[in-house]
């Protein structure tokens, strides 16, 4: 949140030439959605840090515990998933403490399916404001993504805190940590973007996401290691982009195995490929937001 | 660069609506569409049942920078359509605009509001949504306080606001907005007496500012004072473009016939949900003449003739009459004055009379309908006709009651006790 206070000044300096110029808006039937308008995207910028700041204080108003609920409902997690699989089923965890091996996956897999899940009603929940006002429809499911990372980020100290507990000292690996996270980001928007732009024709998308994700946990080494999956799965396997996300985590927090560079870029591929789509469907779509919606 | 803001060229907005090839809503419907569609040989284009509703219909205009233009027009005549488009909320079916300038729109007052929000961050995140800068809004940031007068309670979270702060923090970020074009559209219905007057004098420096306002409004008398342009609509399509006064002459024209009596088929007026029923109405002084000006106190009387089929059991038929400027004056109905049964026929004709008619002078619209429960309207049609009331002494005093006498006349009395 304080980010967001100290950008302020930085942008205001910028803000001063749009009122001299007057920008001339041309209104037509059939705008041309494959052009990406990146540039009147930044014009947003403010709006779109707004709109997370909002998001995130408004998650977190009135309630006692407020971010503490960051760090519990993880932990709940981790004792159900470390009991039954860590010592019941006996998961092999590439010789790391079982709960330690299932936190650093669970960091960003629960950023990833929170964020899916908030941000593929996004769209809908805003109808009044789709309904009023112009700006960028794809903010707002860029602003659903972005507010989470701030669990995220609370869930990383922890890791970080019980590494320490365990005795493991993270590595240098610990500087690719943003590129992994940048990756999240990328998968969770990617995804969302489909998610939202259909939710709002198709309430069905509601229903479909929770279960997709479900689903895509045991397609992803969460609580098992990629080590469990046969060799020659592994490149299918890792069209699956949480899976070089789960074990880029693993690797710069607690050090094992460094992940298999190759199939991380087939990863990242895949999520460019949903991501660029995804943006143009949802600019297509977004067109008529205001009619249907 | 020219000093046109707004130029709309052949605007069309056009709805599909109807029963058939409806909106497919869930997958399933989607899937069952896909299949069906693909068995049938050639769909038929026009599927009968729908209806391409034209919301709007080749509307061009031109806007001066620095002039207020208003757009008038019945429900359903395409204004809120025409506002959507030109703020960019939906995208047009046909034609272009061009717009310079930031646009800023006031189509309602207090969008993205969020309730658990303290008012001061209510303030930032109302300004940021409405396209203000941060900087800009810290630098009006006092001037918006103080304008909705909520200091007090800057730090509480506005779902604990009171419906009347609640508006009054809105407007004061929306009007402190300052785009090159205002968009307003109804705002002014909302807050007590003193506050709409703070919002109509804010309202009027704006206009006389050099900001152009697109205005949108049910008040002839605001529109007459504040903008020197208007654009009568009606049925999404441009009636008429000129200036405002001329434009509230055709606007009333349009509304009910400046006569006596007006044929209601096809009336502009007519409620969407409607069953086109009545067929006419007619206003007509004591000895059943047509009449459209009458003078404060006498007799008022009022013919409504319709035509429904034999098996509608109509409930009642009533009267409502309101003002220019969309102030309800008074309404009453058949079943007001029948005892139960409450039953009339369904067709025939009906007689309102009012023995003495006690408003003030001015324009009055009436509005006609025919309910078949206390809920459930069968027909509707708003502002059908118009009358007016035309100065006069009431009081046998000498002292000409005037339209800044309010509405009513009460035909009081008065003596001196001490």
């Amino acid at each position: 949140m304080q980010t967001i206070v100290e950008n302020a000044p930085t942008n205001s300096t910028v803000s001063s030439t749009p009122t001299t110029v007057q920008p001339t808006v041309v209104i037509e039937a059939n705008r041309s959605w494959w052009r990406l308008d990146l540039h009147e995207l930044w014009k947003y910028n403010e709006l779109l840090y707004t709109l997370c700041w909002r998001d995130i204080k408004a998650r977190y108003t009135q309630s006692v515990i407020g971010i503490g609920w960051v760090a519990i409902s993880p932990l709940v997690t981790i004792a159900i998933v470390t009991i039954i699989f860590g010592y019941w089923v006996k998961i092999p965890s590439d010789g790391l403490p079982y709960p330690l091996f299932v936190f650093t996956a669970l960091v960003p897999w629960l950023y990833f399916s929170k964020s899916l899940e908030r941000a593929s009603t996004s769209v809908t929940s805003e109808a009044n404001l789709i309904t009023k006002v112009y700006f960028p429809r794809v903010i707002i499911p860029i602003a659903s993504a972005l507010s989470g990372l701030i669990d995220c980020l609370v869930g990383l100290v922890i890791v970080i805190a019980m590494g320490l507990w365990f005795g493991i000292t993270p590595t240098w690996g610990i500087l690719a940590l943003p590129l992994f996270l940048g990756l999240a980001l990328a998968t969770a928007l990617a995804v969302s973007l489909w998610f939202s732009a259909l939710h709002v024709r198709y309430h069905d998308i509601g229903a479909i996401a929770p279960l997709l994700i479900q689903v895509w946990m045991y397609a992803s080494p969460v609580v098992y290691p990629l080590s469990m999956v046969p060799e020659h799965w592994r490149a299918v396997y890792s069209l699956n982009p949480m899976v070089g996300v789960i074990e880029g985590f693993r690797w710069a927090l607690l050090g094992k195995v460094p992940p298999d560079f190759s199939f991380l870029a087939l990863s990242a591929g895949v999520v460019l490929v949903i991501l660029y789509g995804g943006y143009l469907f949802f600019r297509k779509l977004e067109q008529t937001f205001a009619d249907v919606i | 660069m020219s000093d046109i803001a707004i130029k709309a060229e052949h605007l069309s907005k056009r709805y599909m609506i109807g029963a058939r090839r409806q909106r497919i809503n869930t997958l399933g419907e989607l899937f069952t569409h896909t299949v069906s569609g693909f068995f049938k040989t050639r769909s038929t284009p026009a599927d009968e049942g729908t209806t391409l509703l034209k919301a709007l219909d080749d509307v061009s205009f031109e806007v001066k920078k620095g002039e207020a233009f208003a757009i008038v027009g019945h429900n359903g005549s395409g204004k809120s359509t025409l506002l959507k488009i030109l703020s960019r909320v939906t995208t047009p079916s046909a034609g272009r605009a061009n717009i310079c300038g930031r646009v800023g729109s006031l189509l309602e007052v207090g969008t993205g509001f969020h309730p658990e929000l303290t008012g001061r961050e209510n303030i930032y995140l109302n300004g940021a949504i409405l396209g203000m800068r941060k900087a800009e809004i810290a630098a009006k940031f006092d001037e918006i306080v103080d304008f909705s007068g909520v200091e007090r309670f800057l730090d509480t979270p506005v779902k604990r606001y009171s419906s009347g702060m609640y508006v009054r923090l809105a407007f004061g970020v929306a009007a402190h907005l300052e785009p090159e074009i205002l968009i307003v559209d109804e705002v002014l219905a909302v807050g007590d007496a003193a506050f709409q007057t703070k919002c109509l004098t804010k309202m009027g420096d704006v206009a006389r500012g050099g900001q152009t306002v697109l205005l949108v409004t049910h008040n002839l008398g605001f529109i007459a004072n504040l903008s020197k342009r208007a654009m009568v609509l009606q049925r999404g399509q441009v009636k008429f473009v000129g200036n405002s006064s001329a434009a509230i002459g055709a606007y009333l024209q349009s509304a009910a016939g400046n006569k006596g009596s007006c044929d209601l088929r096809g009336h502009a007026g007519r409620q969407l949900g409607s069953t086109p029923s009545m067929t006419s109405v007619r206003i007509t002084d004591k000895d059943g003449l047509d009449k459209q000006s009458f003078s404060a106190g006498g007799e008022w009387q009022l013919e409504l003739e319709y035509a429904c089929k034999s098996d509608v059991r109509l409930m009642s038929a009533g009267v409502f009459i309101s003002s220019v400027s969309g102030i309800g004056v008074g309404s009453f109905d058949t079943f007001m004055c029948f005892p139960p049964p409450h039953h009339i026929p369904s067709s025939g004709m009906i007689r309102f009379c009012i023995p003495e008619l006690l408003l003030c002078p001015g324009e009055y619209f009436v509005s006609v309908g025919l309910m078949l429960d206390q809920q459930h309207a069968y027909d509707q049609v708003t502002r059908a006709i118009s009358f007016s009331v035309e100065t006069n002494d009431l009081y046998g005093t000498g002292h000409m009651l005037t339209t800044d006498h309010g509405l009513c006349v009460f035909k009081g009395t008065a003596e001196i006790v001490t």
